[in-house]
């Protein structure tokens, strides 16, 4: 909402500043967006007068003038046609900054005679589109004087931000009433002319709405106005749309505008000559047209409310009129128009047909019921004034409002929720200034003026006081401590990612956070892209799914590293992935992935990252989000999107998967378009078990005091055979003693039988009761050799 | 014999210091001390003298082997002192050479940021909440006193998932306020959350991507005042940015789940394309809140005759390019290694309230 001090200054008797009243708006709810002074460019400039102009001695169109400014004279090299002695001219000196040309002026010589200065048109100083000539001042301008105080043009023009419940504040008059209630000065009294019409309107409204849609139009009234005139708008009007970014029309469709934005009071007027037969208010029929005054054609669902003629629609009530009864400078006979729609309906209507006007914003916050009257009056008296013509008397259709809205108020409530210790006749005066009334004793009864439609409960009377009063005045008051407990603060789930992150973070991996939607072509690969994460509108075609997988995003993101030049790309990311739209459908994963071959070094070669690295991040997130990885189980099974021969799951049991990892599918690496190698993991952060237990405490720690002892045993088996097995086998050969398996080389090659792989194990033993002797030994070895026969065939290599 | 032993000793002293290896000391030691040395040699001897030459030329050998045990040992510790010098001389190796750096990562800002907020709110005794990003149209909208006329749906760029078999369409959450609907349906007043998490909204330039974070705040009690609320917001933002203190400037303005409602600045400068936070002549939006709107309460089953509370709304990406510098949020979600390696943090820099919230 824009408006020009001056303007505000029709309405607001006040000796402010402009940076106090900046100060109070801020203060009261209307927050300054900017403020901008046609005067700040203008500031240079001075009248001055043309003492003599002679043409130029090397050009024909150039004349070199003696000008004075009061208090200096200077020459001038001036081209313009109408540069001659005795006229007054506006004035820019060398250092001064012309706006509309975007340069500063400088001592210069043209075609060889000196120039100091510039006399200038009303383009060059953006005060209009004439470049013909220079301006020309009246004969009484005095010289010497700057032209900011001779044009009165310190007028600056403020940008304010209205919150959806301010339709009160949608006219500058309502501003002005604002700023009077918050002590910035005296409101003027809105005067409101009665315009007597001196005849019946031979075109009337009726309003043809059954119950369910009775509420889409409840009041409208019209005037006939005959042999108007309908030209350019006075100067001071064309001035104040301009002011704030509107463009004069004709004055007919300006006055509608400037009531619009003065009082708040959309309005419209049609060519009477245009319509034919009555007017009527009634919803649209499905798959009606009518070309609105934006020049566009629309096509009604059936759910407006329209202003329609015996030949169709003519206006989206409440929205935008009809081009075909649009008044032009031919326009003799009007109808002017105002009436009360549903701001509801009008809402909708607009955003259906994407229309944005004045009269919808206005509307769809709801406009004061009982101003319409005044609106009508005030509106046909400036069609009088500055058109002329003769008045009809005012035809209407529906009822008046009926407002009685009263609001019940306990004054203590301005401390026990607004935290401000105010007397309650403070409270009353301040709701007395904004033009409420209050009655009884506390709790007091509030009658609701007609334009606070916004104003429903007692909370809302709160923040009028306070608004009113000053925000800032509310005193700060520290919250009481509770009973919370340490450490509760996050959920074990919420502990759980963020351990996870710091631990991915500690291996080397940096945590990235991409977007939660992908394309849906490649959600596919990843296993999602249903027709339940479809998003309808999304912002590019490459974003229109939810994400199955956070693998795609870091994949795309490792290849946009990879090509700006890293090497060895490791990234992670801990976020939400979606199997379905529902709340259980969002899991969160911990997903990592590795791409590229390790940067050389000297002291170890450098490698394609692998399954393996895979794998142990995944054990690695797994372990820090307290998962029981002692116990977890490798499956060769994993996603389609992994290569089926290098790629795994780690489970708890068969079914509950914890993870899955592996070198990523050829196929899904080129259908992403990125390049080999990478390798991934995602972890399902959700599916850990919960830690058991709340004691802090750990089981007491057993260590024995006789020597442990260790084996090596090398094993000969099946290549297509898991090793996992024979190291289960292995552990599972003797439980009491055998502490650790671990294997120290896997080999294949010259010396092991094709189709077999050797791989020799470590087995810790360690003794309960008293020291192994050589036959017990003995006896474990030969049980861990019948293990491992019996679970993966192996033999002990010879 | 005396003079035997003295020839002896000075003889021996002599070998002693031409051995010039371990195995020359080694056939000294042997030659004089060894089973047929001539140390040992002499103490044998000491069986077929009487009791008196024995008495005297006893201490006398004794005392020679004594010494010819010191003189070897000392020349001992000597050769080997010489030995392991001349073999660390070939055992140089050039430790100036570059090592193989222990990885190291990074975590993200927003995830510093919120690790930071939720422990600065521990402090103040909230719980960390959360809700699905998925949302229904009741949870992001209507209960939070957001009807679908509402001018302030337009405000939002929802994103919508296709309408499901009802005509049903989830949202994505347009906020973070859902969560504060979520908390109240499901748990009992007294309470205070924050709800940190990801929102979206159909939007994009420097300053808005179509995914960003948001943390909302919520008290409800049966007396907590817009007067509380503002001391816990100069708690926060005087913690978050490690200040003295803050100048808040509340306005009034307005969101349709609280009443009465305010958006809060903070008092800063912008110096040199720097903001700096807690003085100075500016301004800058910083947040949303307000006491909660009775409808709200109403919407979750709660009875606004008895409980009220207040809640606040901040973006948690706009609070990290503040506090950290960053100046394009778009940079947030791109992933880059060059920007996480600069902006991001190290695994061990975790906020605490006694270390400090930044590094």
């Amino acid at each position: 909402m824009k408006f020009s001090l001056n303007w505000l200054k029709d309405y607001l008797e006040t000796e402010a500043s402009l940076e106090e009243i900046l100060v109070k708006l801020n203060a009261i709810g209307l927050e300054v967006d900017s403020v901008t002074n046609p005067a700040d460019a203008l500031a240079p400039f001075t009248v001055a007068e043309v003492l003599s102009a002679e043409k130029h001695p090397d050009a024909d169109k150039l004349k070199v003038c003696r000008v004075s400014d009061g208090s200096e004279e200077m020459q001038i090299v001036c081209g313009a046609p109408n540069a001659r002695a005795g006229i007054k001219v506006v004035l820019g000196r060398p250092g001064d900054y012309v706006p509309g040309l975007d340069v500063t002026l400088k001592k210069a010589k043209i075609r060889g005679v000196a120039s100091n200065g510039m006399m200038c048109s009303a383009k060059e100083l953006e005060l209009g589109d004439d470049h013909d000539g220079i301006i020309e001042l009246p004969a009484d301008a005095p010289v010497g004087l700057s032209y900011v105080e001779y044009a009165g043009a310190d007028n600056p023009v403020i940008d304010i931000e209205i919150t959806p419940n301010r339709q009160d504040c949608l006219g500058v008059y309502g501003i002005a009433r604002d700023l009077a209630a918050a002590g910035l000065g005296t409101l003027k009294a809105l005067n409101v002319p009665k315009v007597d019409g001196s005849f019946d309107s031979d075109v009337l409204v009726s309003i043809d709405l059954d119950d369910d849609h009775a509420s889409a139009c409840t009041q409208f009234l019209g005037r006939k106005v005959t042999g108007v005139k309908n030209g350019p708008s006075p100067q001071w009007l064309q001035d104040r749309l301009k002011e704030i970014g509107q463009r004069p029309i004709s004055a007919l469709v300006d006055i509608t505008n400037y009531i619009t934005h003065d009082l708040g009071r959309p309005l419209h007027v049609y060519d009477a000559g245009k319509l034919t037969g009555n007017l009527l208010v009634r919803m649209a029929d499905e798959g009606e047209t009518f070309t609105a005054l934006d020049d566009k054609n629309y096509t009604a669902t059936g759910e407006e409310c329209v202003i329609a003629d015996d030949a169709g629609i003519q206006g989206f009530g409440g929205v935008i009129g009809g081009l075909e009864t649009a008044c032009d400078e031919a326009t003799t006979d009007v109808v002017l128009e105002a009436a009360l729609f549903d701001p509801v309906r009008t809402a909708f209507t607009g955003r259906d047909h994407g229309l944005i006007t004045d009269a919808r914003y206005r509307f769809e916050r709801g406009v004061d019921p009982l101003f319409i009257r005044d609106g009508m009056e005030i509106a046909s008296q400036m069609i009088l004034d500055l058109c002329g013509g003769e008045a009809s008397r005012v035809f209407e259709a529906g009822a008046d409002t009926v407002w009685d809205r009263t609001v019940p108020f306990r004054s203590e409530r301005v401390m026990t929720l607004g935290g401000v210790d105010l007397a309650a006749s403070e409270s009353i005066a301040i709701l007395e200034k904004l033009g409420f009334t209050v009655e009884g004793d506390d709790p007091y009864t509030v009658s609701v003026p007609s334009w606070r439609c916004d104003i429903v409960g007692e909370p809302d009377l709160v923040e009028e006081i306070l608004r009113i009063h000053g925000y800032d005045n509310i005193p700060s008051v520290a919250l009481p401590a509770t009973n919370h407990k340490a450490g509760t603060t996050l959920s074990p789930r919420q502990k759980r990612a963020r351990t996870t992150k710091r631990r991915l973070a500690s291996v080397g991996m940096h945590e990235a956070v991409t977007w939660s939607f992908m394309k849906r072509e490649q959600a596919l690969l990843f296993g999602g892209g249903g027709d339940d994460l479809v998003v309808s509108n999304p912002i590019s075609s490459e974003l229109d799914c939810m994400r199955p997988s956070i693998l795609p995003n870091l994949m795309q993101a490792a290849q946009r590293n990879k090509d700006r030049g890293a090497n060895g790309v490791a990234l992670f990311e801990v976020g939400p992935v979606y199997l379905d739209d529902t709340e259980k459908g969002q899991l969160l994963v911990a997903a990592g992935l590795r791409a590229g071959v390790s940067e050389r070094h000297w002291q170890r070669p450098s490698a394609a990252v692998s399954v393996f690295d895979a794998k142990r991040d995944a054990l690695a997130a797994l372990e820090a989000a307290g998962a029981p990885v002692g116990n977890v189980q490798v499956f060769t099974e994993s996603a389609d999107h992994y290569h089926p021969g290098r790629s795994g799951s780690l489970r708890l049991g068969p079914k509950n998967i914890l993870a899955v990892f592996g070198e990523l599918h050829p196929k899904t690496l080129k259908a992403m378009d990125v390049d080999a190698p990478m390798v991934g993991f995602e972890v399902y952060l959700d599916r850990i078990p919960a830690k058991r237990g709340k004691s802090a405490a750990k089981s007491a720690l057993f260590v024995s005091k006789l020597q442990s002892v260790e084996r090596d045993f090398a094993f000969l088996m099946d290549a297509d055979k898991p090793a996992a097995n024979l190291i289960r086998a292995v552990k599972g050969a003797d439980k009491d003693h055998i502490v650790g398996v671990n294997v120290f080389d896997v080999y294949a090659g010259k010396g092991v039988p094709e189709g077999q792989t050797s791989i020799a194990v470590s087995v810790s033993l360690e003794p309960k009761g008293e020291t192994f002797s050589d036959k017990d030994i003995e006896a474990i070895s030969t049980r861990i050799i019948a293990a491992a026969e019996k679970a993966v065939g192996a033999v002990l290599r010879a | 014999m005396q003079d035997q032993i003295s020839s002896l000793r000075s003889i021996i002293e002599d070998e002693v210091g031409a051995a010039n290896d371990l195995a020359a000391l080694e056939a000294v030691r042997v030659a004089t001390l060894g089973k047929k040395g001539s140390v040992s040699g002499l103490m044998k001897g000491l069986g077929g003298m009487s009791p008196d030459e024995r008495k005297t030329m006893g201490p006398l050998l004794n005392a020679l082997k004594g010494e010819v045990a010191t003189l070897i040992a000392a020349r001992k510790a000597v050769l080997e002192d010489a030995a392991l010098d001349a073999r660390l001389k070939t055992e140089r190796l050039d430790i100036t050479l570059p090592v193989l750096d222990h990885p190291s990562g990074s975590v993200h800002p927003i995830s510093q940021v919120m690790d930071e907020i939720a422990e600065i709110f521990a402090g103040l005794g909230f719980d960390v909440a959360e809700g699905p990003d998925l949302e229904s149209d009741f949870h992001n909208f209507t209960a939070l006193n957001i009807p679908p006329e509402h001018p302030a749906r337009q405000d939002h760029d929802t994103f919508y998932l296709a309408p499901d078999a009802n005509g049903d369409r989830k949202v994505l959450r347009t906020h973070t306020s859902p969560v504060q609907i979520r908390t109240m349906m499901s748990k009992e007043p007294p309470i205070r959350i924050i709800a940190p998490g990801r929102t979206y909204r159909s939007d994009s330039d420097a300053t808005h991507t179509p995914m960003f974070h948001q943390v909302e705040g919520l008290v409800i009690d049966k007396d907590t005042h817009l007067g509380h609320l503002k001391g816990t917001l100069e708690a926060f933002l005087k913690a978050f940015f490690e200040v003295d203190a803050v100048t808040l400037r509340l306005r009034p303005s307005y969101f349709p789940f609280t009443e009465p409602s305010m958006e809060v600045d903070v008092q800063c400068s912008f110096d040199g394309g720097m903001v700096k936070i807690g003085d100075g002549n500016d301004w800058l939006e910083i947040l949303g809140s307000g006491m909660v709107n009775t409808k709200v309460l109403e919407a979750c089953d709660l009875d606004p005759t008895v409980y009220q509370g207040f809640a606040f709304g901040c973006g948690i990406d706009r609070l990290a390019m503040l506090k950290y510098g960053m100046n394009d949020l778009r940079a947030f979600f791109d992933a880059d290694l060059n920007w996480l390696r600069h902006y991001g943090f190290r695994a061990l820099d975790l906020p605490t309230i006694a270390g400090g919230l930044s590094r």
